[in-house]
C-alpha cells in the first residue's frame, strides 16, 4: 500500500450504467461518492465523434474501444474435466474499457424483463407441478418482484430516453406494443424507431400468422428529449454505426451522456480514472468491507477507505473480483454446496438467416436495436405443458448489421466465399440478406460455474477467471423448439433460402459469430443465503456493506438484453441504502 | 490559443497533482476527476493515419509480388471492381501488420500455450505478422516443389486451382496450416476491400460501391422510411475530399 | 478561453496606447483621480447578507474567470495569458496576507478595482477596470465583504512578466488618460428602472463591451457602434443590438434570458469565449437581473447592417457545400438544419451563422468546442473539431452553404480564410506525423 486516500462515504468499483446510476442516486442523497473506473474518462465530441467513430475497422472489427484481452480475459472450458485455456482473442466476452463501460458500445437493447422471470421457481411449482426439469438444472426466484422494480425500470427509462411503444399501461393492453410484457405505469419516453424494410416484412408476416409483433424498447433515442437530470439527448440517425461503437450525436443512451454529466457538477463526487481495483479490503472480523485496493496509472497501490463499497463492473469482473477478495464461499460443482461463482448462466440463441431475391433491404439503415419482434414464444408466456424445458426467447427481426465487413459472409449455403462468384453473391445478398434472432432464455446447471484459474494470470498477477460451461438439456429442447418457430416465420416470409441454427446444437465456444455477449450470474441474489451470495437488495449476506451490482446477481437470465434489468436492480438497491441502509447500517433482511 | 489550451490542461494536472501529494507519501492516482471543479476534459482519441500508398513498410518485395497473386484471385478485376491489388489492398495489409494488428497488440499472451479443444480458439503463439512472415515462405516453398513455380508465376487456372486446395487443407506446410494460412490472406483482403480508404485500401471506395454501401455517413432519416427501394447514395470515406 | 479574449483586449489596447501615450505617461502619471468610499461596514446578519451580495457582484463581475485557474483553488490567481508583449498572471485575490490581499484595506481594493491602481502601481487594462469604475460604492463594498472571506492561499503570483519596455506600469497612466473615464454609473432617464439596472450590469460589472463592442485603432471602443460585434484574437462576438438578422431581434427576451441562464435556446449555443462567461457569470444571475440585461440590450439603436442578396442554389460553391453539410454535419445540426433544442445549435435564424464576419464559425468547425455546462442544462454537448480532416475548401462551401441555406443570407466563406485561420491557431490538417495534444479546448 503506497498511500490511503481520505474515505468516503460509498466507494463505487466501476463507472458503467450501475455505477453511474448509484453515483447519482448517492450523491443526489448527499453522500460523499468516489468511483473508481479501470479506463479513461471519454466524451462524445472529443473521443467518439461521428467522423471518428464511423470506421468499422478500428470500432467494428479491431474492437478499439473494448478492454482487449491482452489486458484482461478468462480462461473457458466446457466442463470441469478439460483444461480450461484463456481466450486468447477477440470473442464474445465483450467488456468496455473506459467510463461509460460496456455501456457506451451497447447494442442499446432496453427491455424489461416478463414476470414470471424473476419468479420462476414458483411458477413452476404453481403451473407446471407435473414438470420434470432436466437433471441439474438451477431454477430459484430473485426474492423480488417485477412489480417491485417497475418504479425503478419507469425511471431508467426516462434518464436513457428509452424509445418504444408500451404494451401494457396500468393493466391495459395497448395496441402496437407488446401484450405479454409486465404492466408499466407509464408509455415510453421516446417513440419508436422508424421501422426497416426488413422490420416492416416480419411484422406484416408475424401479424398474418396471429402472433403480436411490436418495436423493441431501444436506447437508440426516438426523438429530441430531456431526461429527468435535465440532460438534453438527441434523436437517433439509423447511422449503422452502433454496438461495438461510441455513438457520435448523443443518441445512443450511455452513462456518458445521460448520467455523468449531472455527476461532473456534484462536489460530492469524485472519479479516479485509469485505477484497476486489485481488492476488496474486509475488516478484521471479516464481517464488513471496509474499501478497496487499486493500482493506478503510476503504478502506485492506492487504498479507498469507505462507509459502504459498490461493486459495479462487468459481470464477470463483479465475480472475479470477489473471489480474488476472498469473500463469500466458493462453489463447489461436486457437492452443489457454496455460492460464489455458482449458478452461472448465459444467453441460449437460434437463428434464422434469410435470403431474399430481388429486395432492397438498406441495411446501412440501421441501429443496434431496431427490431420488431414477437414475445409469443418468450419466457413463460405460453403454456409449456408437455413441452419438457421452461422458457422459450424473444424472436426478433433484428436490423444491426448493415457495415460490410461483417456481412462478407452471409450468403446462401454453398456460395463460394472468394473470387468473382463471391463478388457477385456479395453485391447481391448484401442487399438480400436478413436476420430473426431467437435471443433465448437460460437456466444454469449444476456444472456451469465460474472460479479462479489456478494457472493463467493478468498483467497484475492476479488469477483469472475461469468458465466452465456448456448448454444444458434445458437449453438444447427450447432452443430446439424457437428454431421450429423461426422457420415457420421464414417460411412465411417469401425469402428464397435460408438456414435456421440452434446453438445448443454444438458445444458453446466464445469464438463462435453471432453468439451472445451476455454473460450472466455467478453472484447472484436471492432468499436463501445456501444458494445465493446477495439478499434480494443485493447486498452481500457475508458483508452487510458490500452491494454488488450487475447482471452477477440474475439467478437466470431472461430471454431478452440484460441491461434494462440491471439498471433497475441498482435503483432499487440505491432506494434501499438510502432510505434504511444509511440510517441504521446492517442487514437489510430485518 | 494553442499554447494556452496546452497551458490550461497542463495546470488541471498540476493542481490535482499537488491536492493528491497532500494526503498520500509517494505515487498517486493521477487522473483524478472531481465533480463541481469545472468540465471533465478527456485525453483526445487520436484520428487514423491515413496511409502513404507509395511506401512499402512490411513486405519484401517477393513476399509483395506473392502476396498481389493471391490477392487478385480472392478478388479479381472484373465488370464488378478492380482487383484486390489495385483497389489499395497489398498496401492496407502492408501497414496493417507494421502496426498493432500485426503485433496482435491486443492478445492475450501468457502462457503456458497448449492445443486446446476447437471451443477453447486460437492458442498459437503467432501473430498476424509472424503468420505472413513464416505462411508466405512455406506457401512459396511448397507451390515450387510442387508445381516448379512460384504461385505468382503459374497462369491463372492453376493459381486458383492452387488456392481452393489451400481453402480446403489439403496442403501440409511446415508450421501453418494451410486452411489457417487462407482464412488468414482472406480476412484481410476482404478488409483492405471493405474498410474505410484511409487505410489504403477500398480506394475511391471501389468495394463499397460495388455493394451500395454508403460510407462513413452518419445520419439515414431522409431516406428511413424510403423502404425497400433503391438508394444511389454516394459513399464517402473518413478523410477524403468531398 | 473568453478570459484570454478579455485580458487580451486590455493588450491589444495596450499596444496602441503604448506607442501614443509612452510620452504622455511620464508627464501624467499622477493625474489619475480617485474618489471615495461612503459605506460603513456591517456585522452580524447584516454581514452575512452583504457577504452573500457581494458573492452575487463577484458572479456579475465574473472575476473567476481570470483569478482562478480551472480546477485549482477559487481566486488564487495564477492564470497565465500569452500575449504578443510576453506574460501577465492574474494575481491572487485571496486573503492570504503575503501573497494574496489579506493585508490590503478596503481602500486599496476600491483603487484596484475602480481605479486600475494596485500595489506595485497601475493595472494593466487586461484588468477590466474601466467598465468596474461604473459599479456603485454599494456593490464595491459587498464584494470587499465577499473577498475578504476567500480562504487564504499561500501562493505567490509574478503578475508582471513582460519585457521591457511593456514592464513599465508608468506607460498605463497615459493610456488611461485617453481610454479610460472614471465614474459610478448614473441612471439614465430614458430608460425605466428595469433597463437602467439592465445597463448598469451590461456596462459595469458585466463589462460585455469589452468583446461586443467593436474597437478603434487604439483598442478604444468605436464610437458609434457600441454592442454591434467585434471580433477578437479569432473569435467573432455578435451584434447584441436589436437588430432582427445579425443581432438579437429576432429572438425574443425569454430566448435570450435562457440562453444567458443554461448556456442555450432552441435556437443558439453558447460557443467559444461565451461558453465560459455562462459557465462563470450569466448562469449565476437572477433572473430579473438577466431579464434587466436584454431589456436594456433591447434599447440600444439596432445596428445597420443589411440582409445581403442571398448565394444562388446552384452556385458549385453552394452545391459542393449541401454535400458537405449532407456528409459532415446533419447528423447532428438535423437535415433541416433545426438543431436539438437546448443542446445543438440551429442553423437557420441563428444571428451568429449570419453575422458578417465568419470567425467564430470557423474556429468553431476547425478545433470543435465543449459545450455549455450549466446548472439547468448539465447536458454540455460538443462540437468536435475538423481541422484534421476536412480540407479548406470544402470547409469554406459548406460554410457557404449553410451561410445561405434555410433563409440565410451572409457573405461567402473563403478557402484563404480558412488557411489564415488554421495559421492563427495552430490547426493544421493531420498527417499522423505528430501526436495530438490532449484535451480539445
Amino acid at each position: 500500500m503506497d498511500y490511503t486516500r481520505p474515505k468516503a462515504d460509498a466507494v463505487i468499483v466501476g463507472l458503467g450504467w450501475a455505477g453511474s446510476l448509484m453515483a447519482e442516486e448517492l450523491t443526489r442523497a448527499g453522500l460523499n461518492v468516489v468511483a473508481i473506473e479501470r479506463g479513461p474518462w471519454e466524451t462524445t465530441s472529443v473521443n467518439f465523434p461521428p467522423a471518428i467513430a464511423a470506421d468499422e475497422l478500428r470500432y467494428g472489427v479491431r474492437r478499439e474501444i473494448l478492454k482487449p484481452p491482452s489486458v484482461e480475459t478468462l480462461t473457458f472450458r466446457n466442463d470441469s474435466s478439460q483444461t480450461a485455456l484463456p481466450g486468447r482473442d477477440w470473442n464474445s466476452w465483450q467488456m468496455g474499457y473506459s467510463v461509460g463501460g460496456a455501456g457506451k458500445h451497447w447494442a442499446a437493447n432496453a427491455w424489461r424483463f416478463s414476470v414470471a422471470d424473476f419468479q420462476m421457481a414458483t411458477r413452476v411449482r404453481e403451473r407446471y407441478s407435473n414438470m420434470k426439469l432436466a437433471d441439474g438444472l438451477i431454477v430459484q426466484d430473485w426474492g423480488i418482484t417485477y412489480d417491485e422494480l417497475e418504479p425503478h425500470y419507469d425511471r431508467f427509462e426516462k434518464i436513457a430516453g428509452i424509445s418504444g411503444k408500451a404494451g401494457v399501461i396500468n393493466g391495459q393492453v395497448q395496441a402496437g406494443g407488446n401484450p405479454f410484457e409486465g404492466s408499466r405505469r407509464n408509455e415510453f419516453p421516446t417513440p419508436p424507431l422508424v421501422r426497416s424494410h426488413w422490420n416492416d416484412i416480419f411484422h406484416d408476416t408475424t401479424e398474418k400468422m396471429g402472433y403480436h409483433p411490436f418495436p423493441i424498447p431501444a436506447g437508440t433515442i426516438g426523438g429530441a428529449f430531456r431526461n429527468p437530470l435535465g440532460i438534453e439527448l438527441a434523436p437517433c440517425t439509423y447511422c449503422g454505426f452502433c454496438g461495438f461503437y461510441g455513438c457520435g450525436n448523443f443518441s445512443k443512451s450511455s452513462p456518458n451522456i445521460c448520467v455523468i454529466p449531472a455527476l461532473t457538477q456534484r462536489s460530492n463526487f469524485t472519479l479516479l480514472t485509469e485505477c484497476t481495483v486489485l481488492r476488496i479490503n474486509k475488516s478484521k472480523d471479516e464481517k464488513t468491507v471496509t474499501g478497496v485496493t487499486f493500482l493506478d496509472s503510476d503504478g502506485n497501490i492506492g487504498y479507498q477507505p469507505a462507509d459502504i463499497v459498490c461493486v459495479s463492473a462487468y459481470q464477470l469482473d463483479n465475480v472475479r473480483l470477489l473471489f480474488l477478495s476472498q469473500i463469500g464461499r466458493p462453489y463447489d460443482p461436486t457437492t452443489g454446496e457454496g455460492t460464489l461463482g455458482r449458478a452461472y448462466n448465459y444467453q441460449t440463441m437460434s437463428y434464422g438467416f434469410l435470403y431474399f431475391e430481388n429486395e432492397y433491404m438498406n441495411p446501412f439503415i440501421s441501429t443496434g436495436a431496431l427490431s420488431t419482434q414477437i414475445d409469443d414464444f418468450n419466457g413463460d408466456n405460453f403454456d409449456h405443458t408437455g413441452l419438457g424445458f421452461l422458457g422459450g426467447a424473444g424472436i426478433q427481426a433484428l436490423s444491426d448489421q448493415g457495415t460490410p465487413l461483417g456481412m462478407t459472409d452471409r450468403l446462401p449455403a454453398g456460395t463460394t466465399q472468394w473470387g468473382s462468384a463471391w463478388k457477385k453473391a456479395f453485391a447481391h445478398s448484401y442487399q438480400n440478406y436478413a436476420k430473426i434472432q431467437g435471443q433465448g432464455t437460460s437456466y444454469s446447471h449444476r456444472g456451469s460455474y465460474l472460479s479462479l484459474d489456478p494457472t493463467y494470470k493478468d498483467a497484475n498477477g492476479q488469477a483469472l477467471l475461469r468458465m466452465t460451461f456448456d448448454y444444458n438439456e434445458n437449453d438444447r429442447k427450447m432452443s430446439s423448439f424457437v428454431r421450429g418457430k423461426i422457420d415457420d416465420i421464414c417460411k412465411q416470409t417469401g425469402a428464397k433460402s435460408w438456414e435456421t441454427v440452434s446453438f445448443p446444437d454444438k458445444h458453446n465456444s466464445p469464438f463462435r459469430p453471432y453468439d451472445s455477449s451476455h454473460t450472466i450470474g455467478g453472484a447472484v441474489m436471492g432468499l436463501d443465503p445456501a444458494t445465493s451470495v446477495l439478499n434480494r437488495y443485493q447486498q452481500h449476506w457475508d458483508a452487510h456493506n458490500l452491494f454488488v451490482l450487475g447482471a452477477s446477481s440474475y439467478p437466470n437470465n431472461g430471454g431478452y438484453n440484460p441491461t434494462g434489468t440491471l439498471s433497475a436492480l441498482t435503483l432499487w438497491t440505491a432506494k434501499a441504502i438510502i432510505d434504511n441502509y444509511v440510517k441504521s447500517p446492517g442487514s437489510l433482511m430485518r | 490559443m494553442r499554447r494556452r489550451v496546452v497551458l490550461k490542461a497542463g495546470l488541471v494536472l498540476m493542481s490535482t497533482a499537488t491536492a493528491a501529494a497532500i494526503m498520500r507519501p509517494v505515487g498517486a492516482a493521477a487522473r483524478v476527476l472531481r465533480g463541481g471543479a469545472g468540465k471533465w476534459i478527456a485525453r483526445e482519441t487520436p484520428p487514423p493515419v491515413p496511409v502513404d500508398p507509395s511506401k512499402r513498410i512490411f513486405f519484401t518485395p517477393q513476399e509483395e509480388n506473392l502476396v498481389k497473386a493471391i490477392f487478385d484471385q480472392l478478388i479479381p478485376a472484373d465488370d464488378l471492381s478492380v482487383s484486390a491489388s489495385d483497389a489499395g489492398c497489398v498496401v492496407f495489409i502492408d501497414h496493417q501488420l507494421a502496426g498493432s494488428y500485426g503485433k496482435a497488440s491486443s492478445r492475450f499472451k501468457g502462457g503456458p500455450f497448449q492445443e486446446g479443444t476447437p471451443e477453447q480458439g486460437d492458442q498459437s503463439k503467432l501473430t498476424p505478422a509472424d503468420i505472413y512472415k513464416i505462411g508466405l515462405a512455406e506457401m512459396n516453398d511448397h507451390c515450387r516443389k510442387m508445381s516448379g513455380k512460384a504461385f505468382e508465376e503459374l497462369p491463372a487456372p492453376q493459381q486458383v486451382e492452387y488456392l481452393e486446395a489451400m481453402e480446403a487443407g489439403k496442403f501440409t506446410y511446415k508450421t501453418i496450416k494451410s486452411s489457417e494460412l487462407f482464412t488468414q490472406f482472406l480476412t484481410n483482403v476482404q478488409e483492405g476491400f471493405l474498410s474505410d480508404p484511409v487505410y489504403g485500401g477500398n480506394r475511391n471506395m471501389v468495394g463499397w460501391r460495388m455493394i451500395g454501401f454508403p460510407g462513413a455517413r452518419y445520419d439515414y432519416r431522409d431516406v428511413a422510411e424510403l423502404k425497400g427501394q433503391r438508394l444511389e447514395i454516394e459513399p464517402v470515406s473518413i478523410s477524403d475530399r468531398i | 478561453m473568453k478570459t484570454s479574449i478579455k485580458k487580451t483586449l486590455g493588450i491589444t489596447a495596450l499596444a496602441g496606447g503604448i506607442v501614443v501615450a509612452a510620452g504622455v505617461g511620464v508627464i501624467e502619471y499622477n493625474l489619475h483621480r480617485d474618489y471615495p468610499m461612503t459605506i460603513t461596514v456591517a456585522s452580524g446578519d447584516a454581514l452575512k447578507a452583504k457577504i452573500a451580495r457581494g458573492q452575487y457582484v463577484a458572479f456579475a463581475a465574473d472575476c473567476a474567470a481570470c483569478h482562478t485557474v480551472p480546477g485549482g483553488a477559487s481566486y488564487a490567481g495564477g492564470y497565465s495569458l500569452d500575449t504578443p508583449f510576453g506574460k501577465i498572471l492574474a494575481s491572487n485575490i485571496t486573503s492570504d496576507k503575503e501573497t494574496g490581499i489579506g493585508a490590503w484595506s478596503e481602500q486599496q481594493f476600491n483603487r484596484a478595482v475602480r481605479h486600475g491602481i494596485g500595489s506595485h502601481g497601475y493595472l494593466y487594462p487586461a484588468m477590466p477596470y474601466t467598465a468596474y469604475a461604473k459599479m456603485t460604492d454599494q456593490d464595491i463594498d459587498d464584494l470587499w465583504a465577499y473577498i475578504r472571506t476567500v480562504p487564504a492561499v499561500d501562493k505567490a503570483v509574478v503578475e508582471n512578466q513582460l519585457p521591457f519596455p511593456y514592464n513599465q506600469r508608468f506607460l498605463l497612466a497615459g493610456w488611461n488618460f485617453l481610454f479610460f473615464h472614471t465614474g459610478v454609473f448614473e441612471p439614465r432617464k430614458s430608460l425605466n428602472p428595469e433597463q437602467n439596472r439592465g445597463a448598469y450590469l451590461v456596462e459595469g460589472a458585466g463589462h460585455c463591451a469589452a468583446c461586443h463592442t467593436p474597437k478603434n485603432a487604439l483598442g478604444g471602443d468605436s464610437s458609434g457602434h457600441a454592442f454591434q460585434g467585434g471580433t477578437l484574437q479569432g473569435w467573432y462576438a455578435p451584434d447584441l443590438t436589436p437588430n432582427p438578422y445579425i443581432g438579437l431581434g429576432g429572438q425574443s427576451v425569454a430566448d435570450i434570458v435562457t440562453y444567458l441562464k443554461t448556456g442555450s435556446n432552441k435556437t443558439s449555443v453558447a460557443s467559444g469565449p461565451m461558453t465560459e462567461a455562462v459557465e462563470n457569470s450569466t448562469q449565476h444571475l437572477t433572473d430579473a437581473d438577466l431579464h434587466a440585461i436584454v431589456t436594456y440590450l433591447r434599447t440600444l439603436p439596432a445596428s445597420s447592417t443589411s440582409v445581403p442578396i442571398v448565394l444562388a442554389a446552384n452556385d458549385p460553391r453552394m452545391l459542393k457545400g449541401k454535400l458537405v453539410f449532407q456528409a459532415a454535419c446533419m447528423a447532428c445540426h438535423v437535415p433541416n438544419a433545426s438543431g436539438i433544442p437546448n443542446m445543438i445549435p440551429a442553423f437557420a435564424k441563428n444571428p451568429i451563422i449570419n453575422a458578417p464576419d465568419p470567425s467564430s464559425l470557423i474556429h468553431t468547425v476547425l478545433r470543435g468546442m465543449l459545450g455549455p455546462q450549466t446548472w439547468q442544462n448539465p447536458t454540455g454537448a460538443g462540437m468536435p473539431r475538423f481541422d484534421w480532416k476536412m480540407p479548406d475548401d470544402n470547409m469554406a462551401d459548406v460554410l457557404t452553404f449553410i451561410r445561405n441555406s434555410w433563409g440565410n443570407a451572409a457573405p461567402p466563406v473563403t478557402a484563404a480564410m480558412i488557411s489564415q485561420m488554421r495559421k492563427n491557431i495552430h490547426a493544421d490538417m493531420w498527417s499522423g506525423i505528430k501526436k495530438p495534444e490532449n484535451g480539445l479546448n
